[in-house]
């Protein structure tokens, strides 16, 4: 029975629309690619092959290459002719060394295995209290950069140094003649052997200017303090003795004048005795100081100059003049007023690059007689001078400088006036550039002198007044380099070594008698006596000080505070600094703190200018995120940048940072972002800025790992309480154990009744836990990177984290509220009445309110890797028993056990678990540190490197806990507390990483076990975790 | 001493009247001494300076006192001197003395004042024997020359001789049974033939119960064998490369008895156990540069190697200037051919095992001290592992660590020892990682 009915599929087919057809005649979009596949047609047609010898062939070669593959390789082992005596093959050796890259400074300790260094460690010995921070852990990949310059350069041409010592000595020489300049330009090295010998290369050749030059610049900080102090540096704060702390757009979370102030600040953040600081932070880009604060103020930076001067006149004294918003005259009014209150326990801080500014805050700072700020012991790490480089380029313009040998700076690249520099450049008779990357300087200039990286090279360090860290090399130069140090010792006609040098130099002027030996070890050497001397003169210039006028400056700034438009504050992100390290695949990947975004800068913008602007931020379907294109113009400048829509982000502000954009001597994946530097202009972080919507172009495409920004009211997820609570209430009250129904009573959920597992007994032997303070976690990142060099973990490039494949192993988790705090979200989801379909307060319509971040949203981070669940998920539904448990708490995941079915990571409720889509070993695809012999040599040995098709996530550094115990059972010992270390717990000089064993009960993570504060995550599933977290208390 | 008197009659008849001669011509070496007395005290008190035709640390010693005689008129008188004292010889302003001291780059040499007269003597004895012919002496007592072929050509002569007996019996049997059919022929015995039978194939062919049975044991042994093949992929067991440099653990772990940890230091406390490097082989060959004679014919007969020759393999890597006695700074590194590998994902840690567990070598690495060639002895596969760990005793006398959880462990499994296992050692991620 034949029928005429036709049966539709959609309604668009009913009404015969275009596109179903087009979609069906086109099913297949795209042709497969044949030609790519057999060759091109000509070939084919060409060949006389034909499909059955094709197929013998094909049939020969499977079955010999299924033959060979049974044959194992032969593997040659080559040991060493004659072994040094500290090396011992498998056993890592540490050296104390100082990182000092012009950006970063660091006492660090370096581990290295059979000569090559592999990972940075924090040196407790330091002669900062400060640790490693993101970039610092991340420096070692540096050493192994493919792209570094392996000999010096004349032009295009390598030459020998021999030959560069010569030619270049000879034109200075000529130079030297002419009477015209020759302009050392450097990074700021803070190096006493290197001041001296650059004073040896000033006598020898007349006429030379020593030129400091930093790229993101604290000058106007130096200037300030100098005029106050008579010293050039930056006071030096202590934020653990401050009780009250006042911020104005200075992210001293961050990189704010120099940083390392984290550790001293989470010191204080950790209640003790019912006692935290208190944080009050005005900024216009939410910054992670600002993320942290207990109150944070969106200000514009102009505004945020007129609540500085008003502070100023409420505690300084003084007349204010200007236009502040009630609201804010209040709230700048009672922080003046707890400032008072606290006295000599409240600090004030700012990052406005304003000399006024500066000025104003070592006023107020002064007046409060503040114990955490320290004048007497600058920090020596920034000595940039904005005027000098400025000069510099109008002397080069104009031909009166013969010669310009740089060291540590890329100007062609930093400056906002580079074309400028260019210019000059080529006025120059003889130009060298020291530098590890053949950068735009080093393009530009007729030398390029290969440097060492600091892991190759000696030197000496003032960080602060009197505390000096040494440099030493911890491995033989892998190229032919030469440091700058070595060439002004050669240019100075001196036949020493750099290293003897600097010997001489300390055991003559830092050492006062100490073993240079002992200091070298140490890679420190913290100076009484200079420190004393030091003290008394400043006390003296401080004193007569205090009497100057007042006010002066304050007024200054309020008069200068004046806004046309929008304000852009240029800023430097944890992950990418100053823009040096650009080449660094594991810091392009790691994701910035607050956006979690990675591989990009962007223009952040508040969500009402976005608004305004029509600028958008999308989701896509696959979990990526977009985001639109706008133009933005600084004094004719004009960029276009991509725009991130940042909660928190003071209205009629917007913010970009420095360190992107950057195009020769880096791989072509790593070329991201815009080069922010083209608009700092007058070496200043703020600058009046018109944005304007790029439309008719596609939308961004932005690798950001998180997309969920909300908590959504789970309060159970960052458990939270305030001061005042914590100290006054019962652990029930802000710290209660979930609750679970059985039979129909609520029983807490750690009962043994509610467990669909056994319990095991863990009492014997080690019971590993790793402790997560919410308190002291200021989300720095440093322990992702320090995770990502000790265990191998891959980097899969922009693309694959758009498809949510990263692969780090630990993360940081950063959360806003919706509401303008935490708990008002969880009051908000437990207010909702039924599905909101006859009651205005619904959760329909609630939950999408909540997805949306608040205006000024409240920040919490979280770091989340391997919970290693007693009662693990997904150690149940693995079907071949690859990942399991051990008797030390640990989850185990053997990889070559794994088949790849991905059903734990989809049973994990923590979504730590990551799979190797690919082998990113070895693959051209992943041109990255792991794809050349040079940079797999910073592969730890001891981790195993997973090929593609499995399973892996975070071990708790079981490698490292077995050394432990190995180690200890070698020498015949019990282990003392503080021995077991995971990477992620070593990198943490904040204190919010903890590690360690919970059955030795003396140890610190047991009694952080019994803590009122400990809970653990999504705890209702019941899968007590061994990681434990303590609840965030916010001093509100 | 091994002498050969038969052969080389002549030429020692002439030597003994030389000796005869000189012992008359040279009136103050007349104290003749004991060669064999003195061949234990040269090599007790010299040889690690000196040898009899090579420089070394100190200079060749063959006929030392004749050459000394001859070229300097020195006398025996100085060799006591020189022998018990030769820094006071030196500062005394003797002129050999400082001309040696000199050429020897300021080596003072030893000062031995514990040897008597009587001892140099017989030193200078041993060293005034004549230079030994290499070529070797074919005799009654040349227990070196055995021959090697004589074991493999015993045997064929045995199997030959077998070989024709059976021959000669398979002949007999056909002769008695030729023999006998004439004899059936000639006496008229029918011999009945045989009745036709179905074939045999074919009776096997038609008994279903047969086929089917003897299908299922083909199956099944063929897939013994294929299981057999795919469980040896990347097993290497007995795998015995040849290396750059023939190196007997047979001579220096057995014969010699060099502990395995003097050269694999790193055993004790790194997870490898270390190829040693080769300044360590320096430690003896500076002074080894050839083997004995035994040891070399005995390496050229059985194993076909030339020591001798690996020797200066080693001298060539290290760059040891063996005529000089002095480094030439110019090494080529060996490579040589890893024998044990564990994959990527497999930890394995030497110190855990020879120093905490107290582990011999030789249970993992078989008998080394008799292998001439290193192989690989063990599976090392998972299974092996863990049979180990199964069967081993944690060795927790003495050290503290173990202390606390052997206590608690043995209480809680009732065991007076606790093994590997027991201790954890069969968790997955305490060796992969």
């Amino acid at each position: 029975m034949s029928s005429n009915k036709k049966y539709w599929k959609s309604v668009e087919e009913l009404k015969d629309s275009s596109i179903v057809e087009t979609l069906k005649q086109n099913e297949f979009v795209n042709e497969i690619p044949t030609d790519e596949f057999l060759g091109d047609k000509e070939t084919l047609e060409g060949s006389s092959t034909t499909r059955r010898d094709f197929l013998k062939y094909v049939g020969f070669s499977t079955a010999a290459a299924s033959l060979a593959a049974c044959e194992g390789p032969v593997i040659k082992s080559i040991p060493y002719v004659v072994q040094p005596d500290s090396i011992i093959p498998g056993v890592a050796n540490y050296y104390a060394t100082t990182i000092a890259d012009g950006f970063d400074f660091a006492s660090v300790l370096v581990k290295t295995r059979e000569g090559r260094p592999i990972k940075i460690e924090n040196n407790k010995l330091g002669a900062t209290g400060t640790g490693a921070n993101a970039r610092v852990n991340a420096s070692v990949l540096g050493l192994y950069d493919s792209l570094r310059v392996k000999s010096p350069m004349k032009g295009e041409a390598a030459i020998s140094w021999p030959a560069f010592t010569s030619e270049t000595t000879q034109k200075l020489n000529t130079i030297k003649g002419s009477g015209k300049q020759i302009v050392l330009l450097t990074q700021t090295y803070a190096s006493p052997s290197t001041s001296k010998l650059i004073s040896e290369f000033k006598e020898k050749y007349g006429n030379v200017n020593h030129v400091v030059y930093d790229a993101v610049s604290e000058s106007a900080a130096l200037d300030a303090f100098q005029a106050k102090y008579n010293e050039r540096g930056l006071a030096d704060y202590n934020f653990s003795l401050a009780a009250t702390i006042v911020a104005f757009g200075a992210d001293f979370l961050g990189d704010w004048q120099g940083g390392g102030f984290d550790s001293g600040y989470s010191q204080g953040r950790v209640p003790t005795k019912g006692k935290m600081s208190r944080h009050i932070q005005f900024e216009s880009n939410m910054s992670l100081a600002g993320a942290n604060a207990d109150k944070r103020v969106p200000l514009t930076p102009s505004q945020q100059k007129l609540a500085l001067a008003k502070l100023h006149s409420l505690i300084v004294g003084g007349s204010f003049s200007g236009n502040l918003p009630a609201n804010i005259e209040k709230i700048v009014q009672d922080t003046a007023s707890e400032l008072s209150k606290a006295g000599s326990v409240g600090v004030v801080v700012t990052g406005i690059q304003d000399v006024n500014a500066q000025t104003v805050v070592l006023e107020i700072n002064q007046k409060l007689n503040s114990k955490a700020f320290n004048p007497k012991k600058p920090i020596k790490t920034r000595q940039g001078n904005d005027k000098a480089v400025m000069t510099l380029v109008a002397d080069m313009k104009a031909g009166k400088v013969g010669a310009v040998i740089m060291s540590g700076v890329n100007p062609l690249y930093t400056l906002p006036n580079a074309s400028d520099f260019a210019e000059g450049l080529k006025n120059t008779e003889l130009s060298v550039a020291f530098s590890m990357k053949a950068d735009e300087t080093a393009l530009a200039s007729q030398y390029i002198a290969a440097a060492p990286h600091y892991l190759e090279s000696w030197g000496d360090v003032e960080l602060k007044k009197g505390h000096f860290g040494l440099i030493q090399p911890t491995i033989r130069p892998l190229f032919d380099t030469k440091q700058f140090q070595e060439a002004l010792l050669l240019w100075n006609d001196k036949d020493e070594k750099y290293s003897d040098y600097i010997k001489s130099l300390w055991n003559s002027d830092i050492l006062g008698g100490a073993s240079f030996n002992q200091a070298l070890h140490d890679g420190s050497y913290i100076s009484k006596y200079s420190g004393d001397v030091i003290e008394d003169t400043t006390e003296a210039s401080s004193e007569e000080n205090v009497e100057t006028p007042s006010g002066n400056a304050a007024r200054a700034l309020a008069a200068s505070a004046k806004a046309k438009g929008m304000e852009l504050t240029l800023y430097t992100k944890v992950g990418m600094g100053d823009g040096q390290q650009a080449n660094n695949p594991w810091l392009q990947e790691f994701p910035d703190p607050i956006t979690r975004t990675s591989w990009d800068n962007y223009l952040t913008v508040s969500a009402a200018d976005a608004k305004a602007l029509e600028l958008v931020n999308e989701h896509e379907a696959t979990g990526a995120l977009n985001g639109s294109y706008a133009e933005i113009t600084v004094n004719g400048n004009k960029l276009t940048v991509p725009v991130i829509i940042q909660p928190g982000q003071a209205k009629g502000s917007v913010g970009l940072a420095f360190g992107y954009g950057k195009k020769a001597g880096l791989k072509e994946e790593m070329q991201t972002g815009v080069n922010a530097y083209a608009l700092y202009q007058g070496f200043n972080n703020i600058q009046n800025v018109t944005v304007t919507k790029v439309s008719g172009v596609d939308l961004h495409e932005f690798a950001c790992v998180q997309l969920q920004n909300t908590l959504m009211g789970r309060g159970d997820i960052i458990k939270e309480t305030t001061l005042e609570i914590f100290n006054t209430k019962d652990k029930k009250e802000w710290n209660a154990v979930p609750m679970v129904s059985l039979n129909h009573e609520e029983v807490e959920v750690t009962s043994p009744d509610v467990d669909l597992w056994d319990e095991f007994d863990r009492s014997i032997g080690h019971h590993f836990n790793l402790s997560i303070d919410l308190n002291a976690c200021t989300g720095c990142g440093a322990c992702v990177i320090a995770c990502h060099a000790e265990n191998n973990v891959p980097v899969v490039g922009k693309e694959e984290i758009r498809r949510s494949r990263d692969m780090h192993w630990l993360r940081i988790d950063r959360y806003y509220s919706s509401e303008e705090s935490f708990s008002a979200d969880d009051a908000k989801k437990e207010g909702f009445d039924g599905l909101g379909i006859f009651s205005d307060n619904g959760s329909l319509d609630g939950f999408g309110e909540l997805e949306i971040p608040s205006d000024n949203p409240q920040v919490a981070f979280q770091p989340v890797m391997c919970q290693h669940c007693n009662h693990a998920p997904c150690e149940t539904v693995c079907p071949v028993a690859a990942t399991s448990h051990g008797r030390q708490g640990q989850n185990h995941m053997a990889y070559n056990r794994c088949v790849g079915t991905r059903y734990c990571a989809n049973n994990c409720p923590y979504k730590v678990r990551r799979f190797n889509w690919f082998l990113y070993s070895g693959n051209d695809e992943f041109d990255y540190f792991m794809n050349d012999d040079l940079g797999r040599m910073v592969i730890n040995p001891d981790v195993t490197v997973r090929s593609r098709g499995v399973m892996e996530k975070c071990s708790m550094c079981i490698q490292k806990t077995q050394k432990t115990i190995l180690d200890a059972k070698r020498d015949g010992r019990v282990i003392k507390d503080g021995e077991f270390q995971t990477a992620c717990s070593s990198a943490c000089s904040n204190g919010a990483m903890v590690f360690g064993d919970i059955n030795d009960k003396e140890s610190k993570v047991a009694k952080l076990l019994e803590d009122d504060r400990m809970y653990h995550l999504l705890e209702s599933v019941g899968t007590k975790p061994n990681v434990q977290y303590h609840t965030k208390v916010r001093n509100t | 001493m091994k002498q050969v008197i038969h052969r080389k009659l002549g030429i020692n008849i002439l030597h003994l009247i030389l000796i005869f001669l000189l012992t008359f011509s040279t009136t103050l070496s007349a104290q003749d001494g004991d060669a064999a007395a003195g061949k234990a005290l040269f090599n007790a008190n010299c040889a690690s300076c000196h040898k009899l035709d090579k420089k070394m640390t100190g200079p060749a010693l063959r006929n030392v006192e004749t050459r000394l005689s001859e070229e300097e008129g020195l006398d025996r008188q100085w060799f006591y001197a020189w022998i018990k004292n030769s820094a006071g010889m030196i500062k005394s302003g003797d002129a050999y003395a400082n001309k040696i001291y000199k050429e020897y780059n300021g080596t003072a040499m030893t000062a031995f004042p514990q040897l008597s007269n009587i001892d140099i003597d017989n030193i200078l004895a041993y060293t005034a024997e004549p230079k030994k012919e290499k070529i070797p002496t074919p005799g009654p007592d040349g227990g070196t020359n055995v021959n090697p072929d004589s074991d493999t050509n015993s045997n064929g002569l045995i199997l030959g001789a077998l070989a024709l007996l059976f021959a000669l019996l398979a002949g007999a049997l056909f002769l008695v049974n030729k023999t006998l059919r004439r004899f059936a022929d000639e006496k008229g015995v029918v011999l009945t033939e045989k009745t036709k039978r179905t074939p045999i194939w074919k009776a096997f062919v038609e008994n279903q119960f047969l086929v089917l049975v003897t299908a299922i044991f083909f199956l099944l042994a063929s897939a013994y064998f294929v299981y057999g093949f795919f469980m040896q992929v990347g097993v290497n067991q007995g795998y015995e490369p040849v290396q750059e440099i023939h190196y007997s653990h047979r001579i220096h772990a057995g014969e010699n008895g060099i502990d395995c940890k003097y050269c694999h230091s790193s055993a004790r406390v790194s997870k490898h156990s270390g190829i040693p490097s080769l300044n360590i082989c320096m430690n003896c060959h500076k002074s080894i540069s050839e083997v004995a004679e035994g040891v070399q014919s005995e390496g050229i007969a059985e194993y076909g190697v030339d020591y001798n020759a690996e020797i200066k393999k080693l001298y060539t890597a290290v760059g040891w200037d063996d005529a000089e006695q002095k480094y030439t700074g110019v090494t080529k590194p060996v490579k040589w051919a890893r024998i044990h590998n564990l994959p990527d994902f497999a930890y394995f840690n030497h110190s855990q095992h020879v120093s905490v567990a107290g582990v011999e070598c030789q249970t993992c690495h078989g008998p080394v001290e008799e292998m001439e060639v290193m192989y690989q002895y063990a599976p090392l596969t998972m299974g092996w592992c863990i049979n180990c760990h199964r069967e081993t005793n944690v060795k927790v006398k003495d050290n503290d660590y173990y202390t606390k959880i052997h206590e608690q462990l043995s209480k809680k499994y009732g065991v007076e020892q606790l093994t590997a296992a027991q201790m954890g050692g069969l968790e997955c991620g305490k060796c992969h990682y």
